[in-house]
């Protein structure tokens, strides 16, 4: 066996995982404030690579102007679907509100392929692109950067959950709406931000998938990998996401290279079926009690 | 209730058609069916095959979400599994159509079945996710299992053939796909008349309490997957006929997500939601061509904006429906009919 292929492999699916892990937090984030599945998250991160491409590409903005303004719309769309769509699905069963995010889904899949068509594009480089080596083992410059951006910005995030009153006020809200509501906590503010930060990491996400293997309209298709690994995580849980992130991007990348590019999705919808089986709840998810 | 109808026992009182009128429609209904043929031409003889086919896969995944609360978004894969039995028993065996069909329908039974287990074990929105992990994981079969499906070049079926007669042609196919979604259709109204029908409702209504009621969950729970699949199979079966080839790109995540819409658009837990459902989710893309037609002269390239716009307006559909008319086209129906009966009484 050849270690240092097995290295650069290994490095190149971490580099991915890092990206399912940004978009795991965002899953978790909204999950765990208004307990949706979203699955438009995957066509959420496509639509933020599109704007980012539409004020880059056709309108020629530069690109920090480009970046900024991609990842604001990604928010405004986070705080618009809340408002529009979840927010009057409130107390409606659980499954309607998924079926409503699965049509979201193809809402932007039909956006985007009129806007922009639903032939492939690239997006304009903005990563630096000198050659990375870590020892021996050589790293695609573009992974490289998005793990680094994508580390720092998972980063920061947990700091602002941790100590901001924003992030204070959606973990209690997480942990008990009521109780939140009564320390005066702005319940469904709380809801808006969940998704307004949600949108602005898709956004972000969708940028930096978009800048490593180009944009597409069938890209959403992320999402549902994203899917996979916020379940072996724990839904509600922000480390599951982070460490599953890593651990299916890990696999895919294995079992793309060693298996065949066609058993990818195979081997992690495989994972998702035992732990779905073994232990729903995830690794580290909340355990909700109930027996059937 | 209507007046004037009395009823003297509880069979009565609970079967499919209670009143001379009903059965009145019904006669209708099938009369109107059978002259069809005689005055509709190929292409919308075409549509009603599509959508009985639709139909039949709809009434099936509604027994399985609408009626026992078990979301599944694997119902086109498991269409795909009866198109496969009916494409392999069409090239390596010589069966009659019907046996095939019949095969097709036990074979996805059983395939869904084992697609079920996790229902015994997660719910809700869980279950949701395992479906669509097992419908990738159908997928992937149907393109690796060289041996039996022939991988992505597709394989071909010969039309059905049953009393020397050759079923080619939408306006004979008709006179096969019909009959079969009347009765399946029946079957899946009569369900709901016995103990099984009502021990599903009450799986859907609050699994505990039914567990409390005596009703063994698992066993229901399967029971439900397996007829669910049964329909699907059947409908996958009559595709691979009716379409005369397939491949593993026919059977889609979006098709189960079809099907899903279908019953909700149509509404959940109806077996009118399913038919109409079915019928207008079928209709809506042919009637968004008609559109796109008429804006041909006046917008450039109106023909490559048709794919896109579906998407859009299936999504729209699934969004609108689900927030503003979450009983579906069943219960506009029902309110339309209660403006009748109550007229001019109320206004």
């Amino acid at each position: 066996m050849d270690w240092l292929f097995f290295f650069e492999v290994s490095l190149a699916g971490l580099g991915f995982g890092a990206l399912y892990a940004l978009t795991a937090v965002a899953f978790v984030v909204i999950y765990k404030a208004t307990r949706v599945i979203n699955l438009a998250m995957g066509e959420m991160l496509m639509l933020g690579a599109y704007m980012f491409f539409g004020f880059a590409a056709a309108l020629a903005l530069p690109i920090w102007a480009a970046l900024i303004l991609a990842l604001v719309g990604g928010a405004l769309l986070g705080l618009i679907l809340e408002r529009l769509v979840i927010r009057p699905m409130l107390g409606e069963s659980p499954i309607s509100v998924f079926m409503v995010t699965i049509g979201l889904s193809s809402v932007f899949i039909g956006l985007v392929e009129i806007i922009w068509t639903a032939a492939p594009r690239s997006l304009p480089s903005f990563l630096p692109s000198d050659p990375i080596f870590i020892g021996d083992a050589f790293v695609a410059p573009k992974t490289f950067w998005s793990f680094v951006i994508a580390a720092v910005v998972i980063a920061v995030f947990l700091v602002l959950f941790r100590f901001w009153r924003g992030g204070v006020a959606l973990r209690a809200t997480a942990s008990d709406q009521g109780a939140a509501y009564g320390m005066g906590i702005n319940v469904p503010m709380v809801y808006s931000l969940a998704w307004g930060v949600a949108g602005l990491l898709a956004a972000g996400a969708g940028v930096l998938l978009g800048s490593i293997a180009g944009i597409s309209s069938e890209m959403g298709f992320f999402g549902l990998t994203v899917l996979v690994v916020v379940i072996v995580g724990g839904l509600d849980s922000v480390l599951g996401a982070l460490l599953a992130g890593l651990l299916i991007g890990w696999v895919e990348s294995l079992a793309g290279v060693y298996l065949g590019g066609e058993y990818e999705h195979l081997v992690t919808f495989m994972i998702l079926m035992v732990v779905l089986l073994l232990r729903p709840w995830g690794l580290f998810g909340t355990r909700e009690i109930e027996r059937l | 209730m209507r007046i004037g109808s009395p009823k003297e026992t509880y069979a009565a009182d609970e079967s499919l058609f209670r009143t001379r009128t009903q059965w009145v429609w019904f006669g209708i209904l099938l009369l109107s069916l059978a002259l069809y043929p005689f005055v509709a031409n190929l292409y919308w003889l075409f549509l009603a095959c599509l959508i009985c086919i639709n139909i039949i896969s709809a009434t099936g995944l509604n027994i399985l979400t609408g009626y026992t609360g078990q979301v599944s978004l694997g119902q086109a894969a498991f269409m795909g599994v009866g198109a496969y039995t009916v494409a392999w028993l069409d090239n390596n065996a010589t069966t009659p159509f019907i046996l095939n069909l019949l095969a097709a329908g036990v074979m996805t039974t059983l395939v869904g079945l084992v697609a079920g287990l996790p229902s015994l074990r997660v719910k809700g929105l869980y279950l949701a996710i395992a479906t669509i992990a097992a419908s990738f994981i159908l997928q992937f079969v149907f393109i690796n299992w060289e041996s039996v499906t022939r991988g992505t070049r597709g394989i071909n079926i010969q039309p059905p053939q049953l009393f020397g007669m050759e079923f080619d042609n939408p306006d004979t196919f008709y006179w096969l796909v019909v009959p079969v979604t009347v009765l399946m259709v029946i079957l899946a109204a009569n369900l709901f008349r016995t103990r099984v029908g009502r021990a599903f409702i009450a799986v859907r209504d609050r699994d505990i309490s039914a567990s409390v009621l005596g009703i063994n969950l698992p066993l229901y729970k399967l029971m439900s997957f397996a007829i669910a699949s049964f329909y699907a199979g059947i409908a996958g079966g009559f595709y691979a006929y009716f379409f005369g080839s397939i491949n593993p790109e026919s059977f889609p995540l979006l098709m189960s997500i079809f099907f899903l819409a279908a019953i909700i658009v149509g509404g959940l837990g109806t077996i009118l939601g399913s038919i109409l459902g079915a019928v207008f989710m079928t209709l809506t893309p042919e009637l968004l061509r008609y559109g796109v037609d008429v804006l041909e002269p006046f917008v450039q390239d109106a023909s490559a904006l048709l794919s896109p716009v579906r998407t859009l307006v299936f999504g729209l559909l699934i969004v609108g429906f689900l927030l503003f008319e979450p009983h579906g086209l069943a219960e506009i129906w029902r309110r339309v009919r209660r403006f009748f009966h109550l007229w001019p009484f109320r206004n």
